[in-house]
């Protein structure tokens, strides 16, 4: 590539979605519904056919909260208490409340969801207290069903366009994004009233330990773009050292999966067959146990499902090698595991940040909004916890509607040129280089160090060094070098990676207790320590460009938990299952 | 410092007996989330360009032909 001016289009719209995977195409259609006039762009990194965590559908809904088996004030007890407190409540109960009517609005669309002989939705239980989980044995079509709404409303669509920045007006409300195509290098600038924030989780962040870069549990295309850029754009990220770890397939790296083989009786064994926690719900206080199973010379742990009958784990089998994550079978065949003979052998996954697991997002209120005037962000990078895929459209669906609204009432913000021209200058650096480093090696040793320095337990010492360590690899960004757009695409995800990289450990940093099992677990302040952090955490760039942050109070609860109730997600462990 | 290449294998393994990108087709090229899919400009044929896949599947399952197969990668087979 020649380093002449940018090639550059410019187009205006009335709210641009970043992300086509599960929450954008979900907030675009939203906003149409709401206004058919209103101009919608979605701006999407791969294709939105296939793109996002959803990219071969889903085995079932984890959340939903569906009258009869469970209300929204339950459900809100539920997250509050395995979140340890530290929840917005009312932002948890609007999904709440929006999670049967989008379970509704999903089956209009042709999205099948798993029934009885009478109709009814065949809920399943896998939470500590709440019945939430309903299976979706033919969900690999949601994509396709999404991608025609998208088309019968006419949202229009631009794949293979990474965002980079977001741009801002004068007044500090949002005016837009950068984006750059993956296959051309040329500029695509979006001035928007509104732009949603979609962009999936931070999943590229620790290495795999197989040492595959993109053998990772997200789709690997969600680098963390959405966090990196509600960083530069000043947004608050809230609850970043609530990390996502998850229990995984070894090696695979996907889940195997508990919520899946749970219901039928499948559940997680450690080498001696025993069960050793009481919920397989994804917490982390459960990963604490995992964890600690593994330490105590018990491990590995399995998914143990050998004890089943043949004809529970063939249908086990069809859900889990047709849907999400198919290659499952594939790996397990060659491997020689057969449910029906051998568990699956499961580790800890490598960190990264993830609302839709955890609790480590941009931070939104209840509309979805986050702090900047007219910037909403939604699914898996949205700070609302444990939202998973369900919580994904329901929060879609409300950012889409409310800035429908938003628009009415708005204009177009005047960015500055020169903040343009900065942000080309910054992504076309590494193509104005004849030779240095390559993005491969860069992402490769910024995760790496990510493992060394990051992982819990989290020790005080050691984050400090590996601060140390971001910083030398930050320098070393003037040396690296993309030879075509491909690269450059790669070389602008390993930025994206070390920024994250960066806030991972200045928000681990920040918060000196321990809290959410092992996702937050200081060495250094070993208890929880309500009197001073039963609060968020914000981290944020400052005016001076420095990374900050602050406590946020937790707004006082809509649905009272009581003290008693608040433990339950403490005591995960079976006591008759020490060894 | 000059840059250097090496060698990988490929996890994803097309059939040049079943590919039609010589017909126009670029499927599984559309549909990788990780963009590592391209056409051989001389054998007009689909092959895995970058060792960078998440073994999701779309290109073997859009595949209209039949002709890709998704290995798992070597390094976690």
């Amino acid at each position: 590539m020649s380093a002449t001016e940018p090639r550059s289009e410019i187009i205006e719209a009335d709210i641009l979605v970043i992300g086509g995977g599960t929450g954008g195409p979900m907030a675009a259609i939203k906003a149409k519904e709401a206004d058919p006039k209103l101009r919608v762009i979605l701006m999407e990194k791969a294709n939105v056919k296939r793109s996002g965590a959803i990219s071969m559908g889903m085995d079932g809904l984890n959340n939903a909260v569906v009258p009869g088996y469970a209300t929204p004030e339950q459900y809100v007890k539920e997250i509050t208490v395995a979140n340890d407190g530290i929840v917005n409540q009312r932002a948890v109960m609007a999904y709440a409340q929006g999670s049967f009517p989008m379970i509704q609005y999903l089956d209009r669309l042709g999205v099948k969801f798993e029934k009885d002989g009478s109709g009814e939705y065949n809920m399943r239980k896998v939470h500590h207290m709440g019945t939430y989980v309903l299976p979706m044995p033919e969900g690999h079509n949601v994509k396709k069903v999404l991608y025609r709404q998208l088309r019968r409303l006419q949202v229009g669509v631009t794949n293979r366009y990474m965002a980079t920045r977001l741009l801002k007006g004068s007044d500090g409300r949002i005016a837009g994004a950068v984006g750059v195509n993956t296959r051309t290098s040329e500029f695509l600038v979006v001035k928007a009233k509104a732009v949603i924030l979609a962009c999936g989780a931070a999943g590229r962040l620790g290495l795999p330990a197989s040492g595959y870069l993109f053998g990772t549990y997200e789709n690997a295309a969600n680098s963390g773009d959405g966090y990196a850029m509600a960083y530069h754009a000043a947004a608050e990220l809230a609850n970043l050292e609530c990390y996502q770890i998850n229990p995984l397939i070894k090696d695979y790296n996907g889940p195997s999966c508990a919520y899946v083989t749970g219901p039928f009786g499948g559940y997680t064994a450690n080498n001696k067959g025993q069960r050793f926690i009481e919920c397989d719900y994804w917490s982390g206080q459960m990963m604490l146990e995992f964890w600690r199973e593994l330490q105590s010379g018990n491990g590995p742990v399995f998914l143990k499902m050998d004890h089943l009958r043949e004809e529970t784990i063939a249908e086990i089998e069809t859900i889990l090698h047709t849907n999400e994550r198919p290659s499952r079978g594939r790996f397990h065949e060659r491997r020689g595991t057969n449910y029906r003979r051998r568990p699956v052998e499961m580790h800890i996954s490598e960190i990264g940040f993830c609302a839709g697991h955890s609790a480590s997002g941009v931070f939104v209120d209840e509309h979805a909004r986050t702090t900047v005037p007219g910037l909403y962000a939604v699914g898996d990078m949205a700070s609302v916890p444990h939202n998973y895929m369900l919580g994904a459209f329901v929060n879609g669906g409300i950012a889409g509607a409310d800035a429908a609204a938003y628009c009415a009432a708005t204009s177009l913000a005047d960015y500055d040129d020169g903040d343009l021209r900065a942000e080309q200058d910054r992504v076309l650096a590494p193509t104005r280089r004849a030779d240095g480093l390559t993005p491969h090696e860069m992402e490769f040793k910024t995760r790496r160090l990510v493992n060394d320095y990051l992982e819990p337990p989290k020790v005080t010492a050691k984050m400090e060094i590996g601060q140390r360590r971001f910083a030398e690899i930050r320098e070393d960004l003037d040396h690296l070098c993309a030879r075509d757009p491909h690269e450059l695409l790669r070389a602008l995800e390993m930025q994206t990676i070390l920024d994250c990289a960066d806030m991972a450990a200045a928000a681990s940093l920040y918060r000196t207790e321990s809290r959410w099992g092992f996702y937050h677990q200081r060495v250094d302040h070993p208890e929880t320590d309500d009197a001073n952090w039963n609060c968020h955490t914000v981290l944020f760039k400052d005016a001076q460009g420095r990374m900050a942050h602050a406590k946020r109070a937790v707004d006082p609860f809509i649905v009272p938990v009581a003290e008693a109730e608040m433990g339950a997600y403490h005591q995960l462990r079976i006591r008759a299952a020490a060894a | 410092m000059p840059i250097i290449t090496q060698a990988k294998s490929a996890a994803v393994v097309i059939d040049d007996d079943k590919c039609i990108a010589e017909k126009g087709c670029r499927v599984c090229v559309d549909v990788c989330p990780l963009d590592i899919l391209a056409i051989d400009e001389t054998r007009q044929k689909a092959y895995m360009k970058y060792d960078e896949c998440w073994y999701c599947m779309p290109c073997e399952v859009d595949c209209p032909t039949n002709a890709v197969k998704v290995n798992i990668p070597y390094l976690l087979r």
